[in-house]
């Protein structure tokens, strides 16, 4: 246990430094940056889920006004390693999955680039595709990373012998990240040296990803990536149109290329979450005891790469049961790469966890919340270790209390209102807390403060705010005295923000640096004076579980006649450490929720299984919340501090606000209507009177 | 062939030519580097691009440069007067009503057009009484904000921000 930090601006209600320029417009997103005599790029997309692209007539397209060069497969620069089958694109014209680049037009303008793009003709050899995810696929196998599986005891004889089962199956929908601002990069090589303006959640995670493609030297490749228009894990790793415009800005020395991926592009190249079936089966004691907990799982993968979506994560930990089975598998398939969503694992896997526990609340009698308090491990039911602060049963009860709980009717059907149903749910919440080692810092004395840089990134998460607010407490100085500096591989390295770990990595590698800058200068340093420390594993991660918790609480009414399904209010109370800005805390666990009833109530793409393509692939179609479905949405935490976090005290929170969400939800649609809903979203015919 | 164009952005006046296919928004990012609306669909679906033209809230993508010729545009940066917030944006600020901030310029624009047609009384979907003003509950404000999207989910503060902005206008 190390100790705390002691704390003055970390716990303020901060307005977000980075406000002002933002509600203005005026802060740089990657498409904002100032370049001279930009070049704008539109790809050529192949229109099969699998087969080859035999031709590509790009005669038109190149004689074109404005068109400077068309890139193929057949003209594209060589690239160093082509391991990563999503990155390596363009090397032959083999299509893995519909809406692949095969190419891409640069021109003067986004206009003459957009049209000579539709000039090229491609004459296709196609083959069968598969994009149909089933339980029984033959293709169905353990993924090549993950956790692997789990077997404790007898789970069959555990099932049969328990006085209250339940065997069920649950399933989530393809969904899409679709932050506002679309991925987008502008691209310039100098002298066989790139830049990338972009938009990214790591700038040197994605350059180590980058450059050795590319053959390129850490140093040659520079990215940029002050300010991050969302991106909840679509921008945490590069995708494909990074390359597609560093390839065609190879093609054009010296010219900036632009480009950013429209919306409807966006739902083949820049990853979603993979859709997953999960079977659950749960046996207990007839006071509600879980005996046997088993959890099938298997999630959609892609031809060209895989990416396991993890369903069964959470069932590692969450709950106790002498008898464990805990199986994960992926069938590949010919469509696009899956990737990191918010709460990969944890979000879709929750639901089916937290539905199947209303159902057993329901089948053995018991109140859904007491029923989670019956089954609160002591510690760690997979690694056997103590938790670092498991507080989820405070969650619980508290949140029931400032709810409201005790206004639930545990039958269902029995709450109405002028034609609607009225119920309310709760489901548990968890996320891992990590920090990772290797973020740097370097603090340096100014004439009139310290300045403090950092290749953080700052994707809506707060950064800009709440890693000033940590250096100024680690400094022990004001904030207004600290010039963070982020975003860019100039700067010192600094790991991803992803996993919810993003703040906790960073600040450690701040107080790193500060404690070593006070050690190296003291209190009154020269101008010019500078240190840097870097972050180092938290070793609190050996001997205990490290996570966060949290419990959702929804209230819903669903019409009777139309099966109109409405929410009227959601509370999330959260267990996550220090909180180190009150403000923008707040915003971030509400956004997760509000995230969280669009993958309840709304978000599915509809992968087409004649063609392979996303059909409700844009805004209007891939529905997500609008102002109007949200009414009442708060957050709370309990006032805590997390000795095992490290000083700092805090865990991540950007993840834990949507894991949960859904299911409370779908419970509280349960107690509406008495209808269960296994399959997310929740659409309305589910409540129509049969 | 280019079409010349004039256009008065944010107070400035702008004389350009443009392709007759390009968008009102492109012709301010692209053309004239005004960088304050976004680009979030380009079909009318998010409403990142909103500014306000000649007062009226707008989806800038779906408006064709060359039919706005003589227009008055107003982005949400030409909003703040001498480098000085409005009263929008400061509720923006104090609410929180951001995360990421790129739907935020077309919010704030989107708000300040819809708070005018408020005080016009232009009834919405959700208006009882069609004769009577126009009183701006949580429930209009809501409704009358649903065609910009936020997907970092900050609706409960930006309800608050415009909520807040009505009454200090009042
Ligand atoms: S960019 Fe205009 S509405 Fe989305
Ligand atoms: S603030 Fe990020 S989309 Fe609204």
């Amino acid at each position: 246990m190390s100790d705390l930090l002691a704390t003055s601006a970390i716990g303020t209600r901060q307005v977000r430094l980075d406000g002002p320029d933002k509600v203005r417009g005026r802060a740089t997103y990657a498409y904002e940056h100032p370049v001279d005599d930009p070049l704008y790029l539109c790809p050529l997309l192949a229109m099969i889920a699998r087969g080859r692209a035999a031709t590509i007539d790009t005669s038109a397209a190149e004689a074109a006004d404005g068109v400077v060069h068309v890139l193929t497969h057949e003209n594209a620069p060589a690239l160093q390693s082509t391991d990563d089958a999503e990155l390596a694109i363009l090397r032959s014209p083999e299509i893995g999955f519909r809406g692949q680049y095969l190419g891409a037009v640069i021109a003067t303008t986004p206009e003459q680039a957009r049209h000579a793009a539709d000039l090229i003709t491609v004459s296709y050899v196609q083959e069968d595709h598969d994009v149909e995810l089933r339980e029984d696929h033959p293709a169905s196998r353990p993924p090549e990373s993950g956790g692997g599986d789990v077997t404790v005891g007898d789970v069959d004889s555990a099932l049969a012998e328990a006085a209250v089962s339940i065997d069920q199956r649950y399933s989530t929908p393809m969904e899409h990240n679709n932050p506002m601002e679309p991925h987008t990069t502008i691209a310039r090589w100098d002298r066989g040296e790139l830049t990338l303006w972009t938009s990214t959640q790591g700038v040197h995670p994605t350059r180590s990803t980058l450059a050795p493609i590319l053959g390129l030297e850490p140093d040659q490749l520079r990215i940029v990536s002050p300010h991050v228009g969302g991106g909840f894990g679509s921008k945490g790793v590069p995708h494909a149109d990074m390359m597609l415009a560093a390839l065609a800005a190879k093609a054009v020395p010296g010219r900036p290329v632009k480009y950013a991926v429209t919306r409807q592009q966006m739902f083949s190249i820049t990853g979603y979450r993979a859709p997953t079936l999960q079977h659950i089966r749960l046996g207990a004691r007839a006071d509600g005891t879980i005996t046997a907990f088993a959890f099938d799982a298997v999630s959609m993968s892609s031809q060209t790469k895989e990416f396991p979506e993890e369903a069964t994560k959470p069932a590692r930990m969450m709950y106790a049961g002498d008898n464990r089975r805990l199986t994960q598998r992926v069938v590949p398939l010919d469509v696009p790469v899956p990737s990191w969503m918010r709460a990969p694992g944890e979000a879709p896997g929750m639901v089916g966890i937290e539905i199947a526990m209303d159902e057993l609340a329901v089948a053995s009698g018991i109140d859904p919340i007491e029923l989670r308090v019956r089954n609160d491990p002591e510690n760690d039911p997979d690694t056997g270790l103590p938790f670092n602060q498991r507080r989820l049963v405070d969650c619980l009860r508290e949140g029931a209390e400032r709810f409201g709980w005790d206004e639930r009717s545990s039958q269902p059907r029995t709450r109405r209102d002028n034609g609607w149903l009225i119920g309310m749910g709760v489901a548990s919440a968890t996320y891992p807390a990590g920090r990772q080692p290797g973020s740097v810092a370097r603090i340096r004395r100014t004439s009139d403060g310290y300045e403090v840089a950092i290749a953080a990134a700052d994707l809506g998460t707060g950064t800009w705010t709440a890693l000033t607010q940590v250096a100024a407490d680690s400094l022990d100085v004001p904030i207004e005295q600290v010039e963070l500096q982020i975003g860019d591989t100039d700067l010192p390295n600094a790991t991803v923000a992803g996993g919810s770990t993003g703040l906790a990595s960073w600040s450690a590698a701040v107080l790193a640096a500060a404690e070593t800058f006070r050690r190296e200068h003291g209190t009154d340093p020269a101008s010019g004076a500078q240190s840097q420390g870097e972050a180092q594993a938290n070793p609190a991660a050996e001997k205990f579980a490290l996570h966060s918790f949290g419990a959702h609480f929804a209230e819903v009414r669903i019409h009777a006649a139309t099966g109109e399904i409405r929410v009227n209010r959601m509370f999330g109370m959260f267990s996550a450490g220090r909180i180190v800005n009150p403000r923008t805390a707040r915003s971030q666990f509400i956004g997760g929720m509000t995230m969280g009833l669009g993958m309840a109530l709304h978000e599915k793409g509809e992968l087409d299984p004649r063609f392979g393509h996303v059909v409700n692939h844009d805004l209007a179609e891939y529905h997500v919340p609008v102002n109007a479905d949200v009414a009442e949405i708060e957050a709370a935490w309990l006032d805590e501090e997390d000795p095992q976090a490290g000083p700092l005290g805090a865990r991540g929170i950007g993840e834990i606000g949507i894991v949960g969400a859904a299911a409370a939800l779908a419970n509280a649609a349960y107690n509406a209507t008495g209808v269960r809903v296994r399959d997310l979203p929740l659409f309305g015919d589910a409540f129509l009177p049969r | 062939m280019d079409h010349p164009l004039n256009l008065t952005v944010d107070g400035q006046e702008h004389t350009l030519a443009v392709d007759p296919r390009t968008t009102l928004l492109d012709a301010l990012r692209d053309r004239l580097g005004v960088m304050s609306p976004k680009k979030g669909c380009d079909h009318g679906q998010c409403g990142a691009c909103t500014v306000l033209v000649d007062g009226r809230r707008l989806n800038s993508c779906l408006a064709l440069a060359l039919s706005h010729d003589a227009a008055a545009v107003t982005t949400s940066d030409g909003l703040a007067t001498d480098g000085e917030l409005s009263p929008l944006h400061r509720a923006f600020l104090e609410q929180d009503a951001f995360q990421c901030g790129y739907c935020t310029p077309g919010q704030v624009c989107s708000a300040a057009g819809m708070l005018q047609e408020a005080a016009d009384d232009a009834p919405s979907v959700v208006t009882e009484d069609l004769e009577a003003p126009v009183d701006l509950t949580d429930e209009e404000i809501r409704e009358r904000m649903s065609g910009n999207l936020c997907r970092c989910g900050a609706y409960v503060n930006i309800v608050a921000a415009v909520s807040q902005a009505a009454e200090e206008s009042r």
